[in-house]
């Protein structure tokens, strides 16, 4: 088993590829990874209750960590009490702590 | 260790380049010595297309001499050892049969690709 | 021993969030006391650019002191400061031919030129790479 940071910077909105990311995370779970998909900038715009939140909450009851950046939140103006479930909001400094672990670290 | 590369931007300034700079920088951590594969994925699956032909940029008298050649430097890049893996399913979303291709591809399906990165220390998505 | 950790940037300033999160990244392994290398790639060889300069906002109606634009290059400059007080690393190398295309040569204090393989031995020899790519 290996870990996984998956880092994503976009947004499914305006990027279709980026659901496509949610997907490689649950996959990588399946494969039997621990993974984390941690979003940031733009990738934080899916997290309120909407059209696309169900596919990070889909990806969190799959087994995947679905964290958001408290800055990319705020800077937003997205109430981290108010996330779709399955979505926590958590400093940028978790990157560093995953990045120091070793995780196999993707930026996408 | 051993490092998968990923390329999904296409055509991002390789006509004032005269390459794609992450194709590029893999030759020269080749020539480093380094242990690394490349995938293609996205829009960049295009660059295994055989037929590209970028040649004949001219700005009034300044003609460019080096176009990129992007499938060949991937096949360059595979005679130094690389191995070169393409999303199948990429291609078929934009109609490229697999005879348009440069030889010795790789094919991978979207589905395996979490299988693809575990045999890989690290994974690069430039 | 202290962790390493590497990262590889593409972006120029100015242009999109990415740059600014690379950065903030590294001012948080460097409060951690984790040693970072940094190359810079493409656009990114402007990061520390010495010519950056301020100009004052009359949108906002702000002088140049008033409203203080942020230089990446200070942003720089004052993480290696950062690095230099808590004993750890920050080594920053510009790819020298991205470098030579763009102009770019005139970079702050502590940034020296390089090449890809110095970024194949940056991840060789750190605990962890990261690569910020372009888009």
């Amino acid at each position: 088993m290996a870990k996984y940071l998956l880092i994503e910077s976009r947004d499914p909105f305006e990027n279709n590829i980026v659901a496509r990311q949610y997907d490689l995370a649950v996959n990588l779970v399946k494969e039997g990874n621990q993974v984390t998909l941690f979003l940031v900038q733009n990738g934080v715009l899916p997290v309120r209750p909407g059209n696309l939140s169900s596919l990070l909450t889909n990806a969190a009851k799959a087994g995947v960590e679905v964290l958001a950046d408290d800055f990319s939140l705020r800077e937003r103006g997205i109430a981290a009490a108010k996330l779709a479930p399955g979505i926590k909001a958590v400093p940028l400094s978790i990157v560093i702590d995953q990045l120091a672990e070793g995780r196999k670290a993707i930026w996408h | 260790m051993k490092v998968l590369n990923i390329v999904e931007a296409a055509y991002r300034g390789t006509l004032e380049e005269q390459d794609d700079t992450i194709v590029w920088i893999c030759h020269a951590m080749k020539g480093a010595s380094a242990d690394i594969d490349v995938l293609l994925r996205g829009n960049a699956v295009n660059y295994a297309v055989k037929a590209q032909d970028a040649s004949g940029l001219c700005f009034g008298a300044a003609r460019q001499t080096q176009p990129p050649q992007l499938a060949n430097d991937l096949v360059k890049l595979k005679g130094k050892g690389a191995k070169i893996f393409v999303v199948d399913d990429a291609l078929r979303e934009r109609g490229i049969e697999p005879s348009e291709l440069i030889e010795g591809v790789d094919f991978v399906s979207r589905d395996k690709l979490a299988k693809l990165f575990g045999d890989y220390d690290q994974v690069w998505h430039w | 021993m202290a962790t390493t950790l590497t990262f590889a940037l593409m972006d120029a300033p100015y242009e999109n969030a990415r740059s600014t999160t690379a950065l903030r990244l590294i001012d948080l392994a460097v409060k951690r006391g984790v040693n970072v290398n940094v190359f810079a790639y493409e656009g990114a060889v402007y990061l520390p650019f010495a010519k950056q300069a301020q100009h004052p906002n009359a949108v906002h109606g702000r002088s140049v002191e008033e409203e203080n634009h942020p230089l990446p290059r200070a942003w720089i400059a004052a993480l290696m400061k950062e690095a230099t007080a808590k004993g750890v690393k920050l080594e920053w190398v510009n790819c020298g031919l991205c470098v030579d295309e763009r102009g770019a040569a005139e970079a702050i204090e502590g940034v020296r030129r390089g090449s890809p393989a110095d970024f194949w031995n940056f991840a060789q020899n750190s605990d962890n790479t990261l690569v910020i790519g372009t888009k």
